[in-house]
């Protein structure tokens, strides 16, 4: 569980300051010369302490992984800086960048990103063997079975082949590669998203124990909100490559802000007829624009049932809201306390 | 009690594969009455879309075989009518709406045509009457500006669009049962919650009745009536969704709740996952298929396989351990 520690985790590991990735695309006709460009990340600042788990949601095409792949510098940036363990790396590369040793990606998918010409041990040990890790063979045979059991696997499934598992062990294989080089940060690209219902807890558990043993960060990407909210301590709502809403896991799911934070959460049906009944329902209209010519004004107003005449020309900034929430709309262009009122109770935790 | 419209009575269904003979779906027994959603939930590979694609007797043979079972549908039995029969109903009493609408949608025919066309062949009305009636349906599925979108073709149209599309092409002819097989599992959160509000409120508006597949338990607590929980080819669990989630009987049906996190659930508690994996069909133990997974299994659990029996009013569950609690 995200713990509940008296002292909250408060030194900063991660800092994304504007971060813009845009993609450009050759546009208009099959002999024009334009390029438009997908503006896939569009402006994203948030910081993420030592220990704690962001979580980033949003719909498909909000830019979520594009925001994670940019961290990792796997990516150009358009624009932006970003800060990690005091350095800042905006200048780095993916593969000779030291900071990439800290820093590692768990990926959605736990049949394509492992290869299944490799024994689980050379998949988890490469890492090691590429940074020169292990001392000798037996010392790199320890690590290996010393990682499978940190994500409660057997050290005797090390001479196996990918095939031989199952989806949830592995995500965990993938898992235990992404820890051998002792990482600060794991970046979560939809880990369980491609995992049966039953095996989805697995994977969530192996993250959380993690993260209490090792006190890792996690940027934890999803687009389901429930198993964001189970292991997140602060959350972040992205919508056409902006973030709308940031804030505390509870502050944001008990009280949502955003009208489209909002409407996710409405729209995602909780498991108990009872409740369902009688919950409130925020329903919008639509479907996500294309990044190639977002909206003008508030990229979510065509959609908003709340939209006012300047959301349709001005673009909102991220505003501060104080208890450490921030919120980029009209609505909320002025301190909470003032229209803590008008704001329609979601699902109460 | 009114009759139920379908009546499935020990559907097995087999596939003859290069591994064996799966058994996609072994001795299912449901009804579905008038106006009622059926929501069939379970994993990937529990047989829920086998199910649903021999109702219509759309498995195709080889490899596949409806091996016994009755399927009885407003008087017939569906497994005993000619093809020319069974093709009068499906599309048309009977319609069902995909997970992916672009594998069920033809590409090179406009949005419109392939909507009127069931109108024409089930019901012969002329093709200026049926598109008409097809722009209808576009309005219908709140398609915007309908008329002109009766004549382009399903790639111009957005995922949410396309399954609207198919909802309009499984409501053309009044059916009275409509299959939707994860009809959302491919669509954002927001898109799924109008698709399925908008099929719930069609069905409703029609008292046509809905079996709905999924594997989401809040989609099935948000729409569902009458639930049947599918495990290894088997229904392990059948209740009113009210009564299925408030007292849920069958062990694994209790796993799958509390394994996935809710919305509202209680952060500070830790999930149970279910440990091990779904069965493979084609060497499912001789037992329970639950057992090799189960807390509670005891060894004749392992050699018997649990019945569908009522435990409670209206409440079926297969576990032995139910029976003896
Ligand atoms: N390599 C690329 N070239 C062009 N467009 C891209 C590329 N990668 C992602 N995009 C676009 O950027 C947007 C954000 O994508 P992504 O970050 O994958 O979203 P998410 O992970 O939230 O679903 C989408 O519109 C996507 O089509
Ligand atoms: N055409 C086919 N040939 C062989 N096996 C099949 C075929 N279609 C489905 N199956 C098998 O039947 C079982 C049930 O599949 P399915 O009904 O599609 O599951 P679900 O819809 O619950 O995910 C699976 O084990 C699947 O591999
Ligand atoms: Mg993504
Ligand atoms: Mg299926």
């Amino acid at each position: 569980m995200p713990s509940n520690s008296v002292h909250p985790p408060s030194d900063e590991l991660l800092r994304v300051d504007n971060l813009k990735v845009h993609f450009p695309v050759s546009g208009g006709g099959l002999f024009s010369k334009t390029t438009l460009s997908v503006k896939a990340v569009d402006g994203v600042s948030f910081a993420l302490n030592r220990g704690e788990t962001l979580g980033l949601v949003g719909e498909s095409g909000c830019g979520k992984s594009t925001t994670g792949l940019a961290i990792l510098r796997m990516l150009p940036l358009t624009a932006g800086r970003i800060h990690f363990e005091g350095k800042d790396i905006t200048a780095q590369d993916a593969r000779r960048g030291e900071f990439r040793q800290r820093m590692q990606m768990v990926y959605q998918d736990p049949y394509g990103s492992l290869n299944p010409r490799m024994r689980v041990r050379d998949i988890i040990g490469e890492p090691l063997t590429v940074y020169n890790r292990a001392e000798n063979r037996s010392d790199y045979e320890d690590r290996i079975a010393g990682l499978l059991k940190t994500v409660g696997l057997l050290p005797d499934m090390a001479d196996r082949y990918p095939h031989e598992f199952s989806g949830g062990q592995r995500q965990r294989i993938g898992i235990a590669r992404a820890l051998a080089l002792e990482p600060s940060l794991l970046i979560c690209d939809e880990p369980v998203s491609a995992l049966d219902v039953s095996i989805q807890a697995q994977v969530v558990n192996v993250l959380m124990d993690l993260q209490d043993r090792l006190g890792l960060s996690y940027l934890f990407v999803a687009h389901d909100l429930a198993v964001v909210r189970h292991i997140s301590h602060r959350v972040a709502v992205m919508y056409l490559g902006r973030i709308v809403e940031i804030a505390s896991r509870d502050d944001l799911y008990q009280r949502p802000l955003h009208p489209y934070t909002q409407a996710l959460m409405s729209a995602v049906p909780v498991a108990d007829p009872e409740i369902e009944r009688n919950r409130p329902r925020m329903v919008v209209t639509g479907e996500v624009p294309s990044a190639l010519k977002p909206p003008p004004g508030c990229r979510f107003h065509p959609r908003c049932p709340m939209v006012m005449d300047v959301c349709r020309t001005v673009d909102p900034v991220l505003n501060e809201m104080g208890d450490a929430r921030s919120v980029a709309c009209h609505l909320h262009a002025q301190p909470v306390h003032l229209i803590r009122n008008a704001v329609p109770e979601a699902v109460s935790a | 009690m009114t009759t139920p419209l379908l009546q499935v009575r020990g559907l097995t269904t087999r596939f003859r594969t290069e591994r064996g003979t799966v058994k996609a779906v072994d001795n299912v027994s449901f009804d579905v009455a008038p106006g009622e959603t059926l929501a069939i939930v379970g994993e990937s590979g529990s047989g829920k879309s086998v199910t649903a694609l021999s109702l219509l007797r759309l498995i195709p043979n080889p490899p596949g075989v409806i091996e016994s079972g009755e399927i009885l549908f407003e008087g017939k039995d569906l497994t005993k009518i000619s093809d020319a029969e069974m093709r009068a109903i499906r599309g048309n009493r009977i319609a069902m709406i995909f997970q992916e609408p672009m594998s069920s949608l033809n590409p090179v025919l406009t949005v419109g045509m392939q909507i009127a066309e069931p109108i024409n062949v089930h019901r012969g009305t002329p093709w200026s009457k049926a598109m008409e009636a097809a722009k209808a349906l576009l309005e219908k599925v709140r398609i915007p500006d309908a008329a002109k979108r009766l004549d382009t073709f399903p790639h111009q149209y957005s995922g949410g669009m396309r399954q609207r599309a198919m909802i309009a092409m499984a409501l053309a002819c009044k059916p009275r049962l409509i299959i939707a097989d994860e009809p959302t599992t491919a669509l954002d959160v927001t898109v799924q919650a109008q698709i399925l509000d908008l099929l719930k409120e069609l069905t409703r508006e029609t008292q046509a009745s809905l079996i709905l597949i999924t594997h989401d338990l809040g989609v099935v607590a948000r729409y569902a009536d009458q639930v049947a929980v599918m495990y290894g080819g088997r229904i392990v669990e059948q209740a009113a969704a009210r009564d299925l989630y408030k007292n849920p009987r069958h062990p694994y049906t209790r796993g799958l709740l509390s394994s996935v996190p809710r919305l509202d659930g209680d952060t500070s508690k830790r999930l149970v996952p279910i440990e091990g994996q779904p069965p493979d069909l084609s060497r499912l133990p001789a037992g329970c298929s639950f057992a090799p997974r189960c807390k509670q299994a005891s060894s004749e659990c392992l050699k018997q396989q649990p019945a569908l029996r009522e435990r409670a009013p209206n409440h079926l569950s297969a576990c032995i351990l139910d029976a003896i609690q």
